[in-house]
């Protein structure tokens, strides 16, 4: 092995010892973590994992963080798709100053905006649904999905437009059956983004959530507290909560190289 | 159909972009926009086809004013510089897409996209995706979208100009040939002044905005209204000097010459004469000609032109001549100028007169 490959080789090992410490917990019991040191379980059980996929408490943690994160990826992507197309398309008075402004919106820390949402929400009744938390998260999403689409929607000649009128499409047809499928990886990163930031956020998912919409984060939090060290339970729970983003990252991974090629990601 | 544009002026902010224009374009021939880089052809295009709207003025077609109406709504097609096809279809698809839009039953459809593709010789490449062919293929592509419907106007701005040497002149061949057989109205923009005397039809010349002279291509060719026309009309830039007419002699500094043609009965007083770089010649012509002498400061060669620069009577001179010329640089060379060739300008920079007495 040539030395110049050790550094990464060092750097790769430091960045998946947490991961696998994780994996390598979550098949052990508890009190095999508390008792010692050891790098391997030596007492390899999957109880850890039959515990969540059996109490409704544990998986459906995981159904309502899928839920609300698929909702707002949707919303996020929807609302984005024309503003993106506006900014990158016209120019309009203070269109820049707008632009920026978007950004701006994920300079201020989320605990910022949960009192005010818990306010709101609870007041219109929103409070403890999906829908809840999807709409909180629009706050950073949908600005971030304009800034990444905008991106690819420039690197579109203005001249395909033309085109597509010139030869029939209707605005909403060529936007749909043309537009959207020739950015499609700008589609698919901004898609990826907004899932991870709402599939990470917990501070306005767990105040804007009591039982219903509960998620799985909040849901292995509460666990901890109340009934104890219940460690490998909790490392299973970790172990599947970074199973959606790795999924997700598979599919979208040549994307993400053009994304950072446009400046954008 | 005719295509008519009547009193159109188009700003772009206060600024204007295009001066009131008027033109009018007949179907079954080419109508070309000669003009530099900039000169305001992609603009009255986009006019034309409905893509921008006019400040003021109006677009007619067949004497009805179509100004306010959409581009989906005219029937028109459009062939970019840049090979803009549709980038997750297939060249099929592609081609397919304005019929498809317009509803076409399936056998048609595809009894005219096969048609397409054979005119443009893309049969092979229709399972392809466009970015999958060269780019002399794709802009063919393009053009096959543009004429697999019966559009009543047919634009093409610049489609050649992003082409290398050899499609280029491909396809120019046959572009007339695709597109003349129909009775639609086509409008080709252009900055190379050889292309529109090969294409031929009538030519517009577009000079920062306005149209300043507009007819038959060989016509406008060898009788230029004014001297932008001339300017615009030549590549290598047309050769211009001072002159003076006096008696029946026509003065350039030190070098003077009999009168030709319609510049006999020209009037005494001072022009600006201007002569093609290619009717300056290195060697010495079968017709009257005049020879001045100069040091060449520089050449290029292509394969089949040789081109020298020279300055005379204080102006800077091209001359262009066919074949491969041994010009050294630094010497001097004899020049061959051809009064029949020249062009004299008024002092408000209309033709006077030519050194010819043709048409």
């Amino acid at each position: 092995m040539k030395p110049r490959n050790l550094v990464p080789i060092i750097y790769i090992l430091f960045l998946l010892l947490p991961i696998y410490w994780l994996i390598a917990m979550s098949f052990k019991t508890t009190n095999e973590i508390l008792g010692g040191f050891s790098l391997f379980p030596q007492d390899f059980t999957l109880d850890n994992y039959r515990t969540i996929f059996t109490e409704p408490v544990w998986y459906w943690g995981y159904f309502n963080s899928i839920l609300y994160v698929s909702l707002n990826t949707v919303i996020s992507l929807v609302a984005a798709l024309p503003a993106a197309y506006a900014f990158s398309r016209y120019s309009f008075i203070g269109d820049k100053h707008l632009f920026f402004w978007l950004l701006t919106n994920r300079m201020a820390p989320a605990a910022v905006f949960a009192l005010p949402f818990f306010q709101l929400y609870s007041s219109v009744g929103l409070f403890d649904t999906h829908l809840a938390v999807a709409l909180a998260h629009c706050l950073f999403n949908i600005p971030l999905a304009v800034w990444i689409l905008e991106g690819f929607m420039s690197s579109v000649p203005k001249e395909l437009d033309e085109t597509a009128y010139v030869d029939g499409y209707s605005f909403h047809r060529f936007f749909i059956t043309v537009f959207i499928p020739s950015i499609k990886a700008g589609v698919g990163v901004a898609a990826f983004f907004c899932f991870m930031f709402s599939w990470v956020e917990l501070l306005l998912a767990k105040t804007l959530t009591a039982v219903d919409a509960k998620p799985i984060a909040a849901t292995m939090t509460r666990t901890a507290s109340s009934a104890g060290y219940e460690l490998g339970l909790l490392a299973a729970a970790g172990v599947l909560t970074i199973i959606p983003g790795a999924i997700v990252i598979y599919f979208v991974r040549n994307y993400i190289a053009k994304g950072f090629a446009l400046g954008r990601v | 159909m005719t295509l008519e544009l009547a009193n159109v002026t188009k700003n772009i902010g206060a600024e204007p972009h295009i001066f009131e224009t008027s033109l009018s374009f007949a179907p079954g021939r080419f109508n070309i926009l000669l003009g530099a880089t900039n000169a305001g052809k992609t603009t009255l295009i986009k006019l034309m086809a409905g893509l921008e709207r006019p400040t003021s003025g109006e677009v007619r077609v067949d004497g009805h004013n179509v100004t306010g109406i959409s581009p989906q709504k005219r029937n028109i097609a459009l062939v970019h510089q840049f090979f803009i096809n549709y980038p997750h279809m297939t060249v099929y698809e592609n081609i397919a897409s304005p019929l498809r839009v317009a509803g076409m039953e399936r056998a048609e459809l595809d009894r005219r996209v096969r048609k397409a593709a054979d005119v443009l010789q893309l049969g092979p490449m229709l399972e392809r995706r466009p970015q999958e062919l060269s780019g002399g293929q794709q802009q063919r592509a393009a053009i096959a979208r543009a004429i697999v419907k019966d559009s009543t106007a047919v634009f093409l701005d610049e489609p050649l100009a992003n082409l290398d040497y050899k499609l280029r002149e491909e396809l120019r061949e046959q572009l007339p040939e695709i597109l003349g057989e129909r009775g639609s109205v086509v409008v080709y923009a252009t900055s190379d002044p050889t292309e529109a005397l090969l294409l031929g039809g009538y030519t517009a010349l577009v000079h920062e905005g306005r149209i300043t002279q507009f007819g038959p291509t060989s016509t406008i060719y060898r009788s230029p209204a004014n001297l932008i026309s001339a300017r615009v009309f030549s590549d290598p830039p047309i050769n211009l000097g001072h002159v003076e007419k006096r008696g029946s002699n026509i003065h350039f500094g030190t070098i003077s010459w009999e009168a030709t043609g319609e510049a006999i009965n020209l009037r005494d007083g001072k022009y600006t004469m201007g002569i093609r770089p290619h009717h300056v010649s290195p060697t010495q012509p079968a017709e009257f000609s005049i020879p001045v002498t100069d040091r060449v400061k520089i050449t290029e060669l292509s394969g089949s032109e040789s081109v020298a620069y020279f300055s005379l009577e204080g102006s800077d001179w091209v001359s262009l001549s066919a074949g491969t010329h041994p010009f050294e640089v630094g010497k001097e060379h004899e020049f061959y100028l051809m009064p029949k060739r020249c062009f004299y300008f008024g002092p408000d920079g209309t033709l006077a007169a030519k050194g010819s007495s043709d048409g």
